[in-house]
């Protein structure tokens, strides 16, 4: 079962820049390596991740097979709100995984 | 029947052996990007515009033991406010078996154009990274990657 590894500050101020790191377990087979035999491997790759802050994206991106196993993005958001921010990996094979943290933002 | 001498029998396998991992060398030399399909990749993502150099910051460490697992940072000097922010950033490379590596989307919202991620490296090329401001113009920064071993092409 894959699973995910998130790290968003749990309180916040208002209008304040934060950072926003997550790692999301997955082989990302590159479908260009060969086994012993010669035989190839097929693609199996994370293709997207979103960021989503109470519904709004914020942040979002395409990956390729030249992302490393186990992708690690780290990015920002403005704290605009208290509430929820969701992520989201789909990809190859019907790769889906959902997290969400909560975040406290004081005025 | 014929009987087959020791000699015999090692120069038809070591001449099988020589020909399956020739084999398996062109198959592996066949997947690989070139500089002019990354240029290729790059003018599909900003079309006709015209990309200068400046902006972007893209930080790659010069020297890499292992391919497989090579930190990657970009960022762009922005306000990042409704009237002028970052739209994108996309990362390519000459030597990978495909020219683009990821791309990352940005509004407002993201306050700061920075991003940190992990990327693979076949080999020691240049890395270069592209932003798409929301005035359109397109800003590029480019990395020199030493990689001593290589990524995706090894057997598993």
């Amino acid at each position: 079962m894959a699973s995910a590894l998130i790290n968003v500050p749990a309180r916040a101020r208002r209008g304040e820049v934060i950072e926003i790191k997550t790692l999301v377990s997955h082989a990302m087979e590159t479908g260009y390596r060969r086994t012993q035999l010669g035989a190839l491997i097929p693609r199996d790759i994370i293709r997207r991740f979103v960021c989503t802050y109470n519904g709004t994206e914020v942040f979002s991106a395409e990956l390729h097979p030249a992302i490393a196993a186990n992708p690690f993005i780290a990015f920002s958001t403005v704290a605009t709100e208290s509430g929820t921010l969701t992520f989201h990996w789909t990809g190859d094979n019907g790769f889906s995984v959902t997290e969400s943290a909560p975040i406290t933002v004081d005025t | 029947m014929r009987h087959t001498s020791r000699r015999e029998f090692l120069l038809t396998a070591g001449g099988a052996a020589a020909g399956m991992a020739l084999a398996s060398m062109i198959a592996a030399e066949t997947a690989r990007a070139t500089p002019a399909a990354m240029q290729e990749a790059i003018r599909k993502v900003v079309g006709s515009a015209s990309v200068k150099k400046g902006r972007v910051k893209l930080e790659l460490p010069p020297l890499v033991e292992n391919g497989n697992t090579v930190p990657l940072a970009v960022s762009v000097e922005s306000p990042m406010t409704a009237a002028d922010h970052v739209r994108a950033i996309h990362v390519f490379n000459e030597k990978n078996p495909q020219p683009d590596i990821v791309s990352f989307r940005f509004g407002p919202r993201a306050g700061r154009a920075s991003v940190a991620t992990r990327i693979r490296l076949a080999d020691t090329q240049t890395v270069v990274a592209i932003c798409e401001l929301s005035d359109g113009s397109f800003w590029s920064a480019s990395a020199a990657v030493v990689v001593t071993l290589a990524a995706c092409l090894e057997e598993a």
